[in-house]
């Protein structure tokens, strides 16, 4: 777990490329893993989150310990966090997503609430007058008026939590942190620049696609500069 | 005897708490690679927020850094570090430094947009030059912000000095790495206990210190806006 050299070798290049192309199975896992972590973490996330920021919202006097709870979770550090599941649940794929479930509970609560705040009170009341039942509502009018910042909250939850999976390399899952971890232990740059610019490509690649898909299904958002 | 039992003694256990390798020392050096790595973010990170957003150039920049930032793994960074400095407290600090820039760069420039043109404007009026609606009106008005990205900053260099034990550093993060080197799960624990309740003293003590410095006129009642806007703002 320690850095065996005191310095990188002097002629250890940032890249080898024969190591690369003698590795691609090892890097395509690696990045199937990182990307199955993530999606996992993610859509849990968002199943928890969704009902507690709906209570966060309607029930103000929630909203206090439901930040309170969340935002403790959030800023434990991620190795602390895992260290501390680690005498319950082991090294395994668990105690990894409890971790990072936990990462993405304050940012997606906090955003369903701002946006669900942010519906105007008018159109409610439009809504109401037009006989929208509670539940038709919220599913009709409401959440499609808060998409924009639900979607911000997804996108930063998502760029967070490929972040924070290289540290479950740690705990022996890790996806492209382990490449990364490789190239701590055994002090060999290629594994570590590989696993580095591909989980910064996926971030990327995951923003952009999530800020395209907001526009597609929110068209009538198009045009504005902020959500 | 049961584990939490065991948490309890090592706790107890006096070795634990003398000399170098004992959680007081562990804490300094936890503290204060910490506290120095936030100033140097400070002083580089500030100024630019800072200026970027008085002139109102290079508002994207601004903003994309904390999103650049937020994708670039820490562990990787301080990875790379080793790799071009050496292992010990150097790399720690430099990757340290290069995680907390982002989010005060991004916040301070935020923070000096809000400010309002008309009051911009009235300042000039009633005759005050640029640099002192600079400090009487910009920076007061920006001070939440300001606050809340150091705030961010302070937060995220505390937890990623945890890793900084894997590069041959100390700090409390020192009883974890250790602890899962040598399968020893009392002391794991014990040290990832440490760790989170010096995060979260490092969040509650950043938040007081945010309410202090924002003048009494200008505090935001809602929580959720003061701690929210900044993030779905720089996500967009």
């Amino acid at each position: 777990m320690l850095a065996t050299g005191v310095l990188g070798a002097a002629d250890d290049p940032w890249i080898r490329w024969d190591w690369v192309s003698g590795h691609t199975q090892v890097i395509r896992a690696a990045l199937m893993q990182h990307i199955e972590l993530t999606v996992i973490a993610v859509v849990v996330g968002l199943v928890i989150a969704v009902p507690l920021g709906l209570i966060a919202w309607r029930q103000r006097f929630l909203r206090g310990p439901i930040f309170s709870v969340t935002g403790i979770l959030y800023t434990i550090p991620s190795l602390a966090l895992f260290a501390i599941l680690i005498p319950f649940t082991g090294l395994t794929l668990l105690t990894a997503e409890i971790g990072l479930v936990s990462y993405t509970l304050l940012i997606l609560i906090r955003n369903i609430v701002v946006g669900m705040d942010s519906v105007p009170a008018e159109i409610r009341e439009a809504a109401r007058g037009m006989g929208f039942r509670p539940f038709a509502q919220l599913w009709h009018v409401d959440l499609p008026l808060a998409l924009p910042a639900i979607m911000a909250g997804i996108r930063i939850a998502t760029v967070t939590t490929i972040g924070l999976v290289t540290v479950t390399a740690l705990i022996g899952e890790g996806g492209l942190g382990s490449l990364i971890l490789d190239g701590l232990i055994r002090d060999f740059k290629s594994p570590l620049l590989v696993g580095t610019v591909l989980s910064v490509a996926l971030a990327i690649v995951a923003d952009v696609s999530l800020a395209g898909a907001q526009r597609v299904i929110t068209p009538w958002a198009r045009g504005r500069v902020r959500a | 005897m049961n584990f939490l039992g065991q948490v309890l003694q090592w706790f107890l256990d006096g070795i634990h708490w003398q000399g170098d390798q004992g959680i007081p020392n562990r804490l300094l050096e936890h503290v204060s690679m910490s506290a120095l790595s936030l100033l140097a973010a400070a002083l580089i990170a500030l100024p630019i927020g800072i200026i970027l957003g008085h002139f109102g150039r290079g508002g994207n920049l601004a903003i994309n850094i904390s999103n650049v930032g937020r994708a670039v793994p820490s562990f990787a960074l301080l990875v790379i570090a080793v790799q071009l400095v050496g292992i010990g407290p150097l790399p720690a600090f430099l990757a340290l430094v290069a995680l907390g820039i982002p989010p005060i760069v991004t916040n301070s420039y935020v923070g000096m947009q809000e400010v309002d043109a008309d009051i911009r404007e009235a300042a000039r009026g009633m005759g005050m030059r640029g640099r002192v609606v600079l400090w009487k009106v910009e920076l007061p008005i920006a001070m939440s912000f300001i606050m809340a990205g150091l705030r961010t900053s302070a937060v995220n260099i505390v937890a990623t000095a945890t890793l900084a034990a894997l590069v041959a550093w100390g700090g409390l993060g020192r009883f974890i790495v250790d602890g899962l080197a040598q399968r020893d799960v009392v002391q794991l624990f014990a040290g990832a206990l440490l760790v989170a309740l010096l995060s979260i003293a490092v969040e509650l003590g950043m938040t007081m210190l945010q309410r202090i410095t924002v003048p009494r006129g200008l505090r935001i009642r809602d929580f959720t806006q003061e701690e929210v806007g900044i993030d779905v703002v720089a996500a967009v």
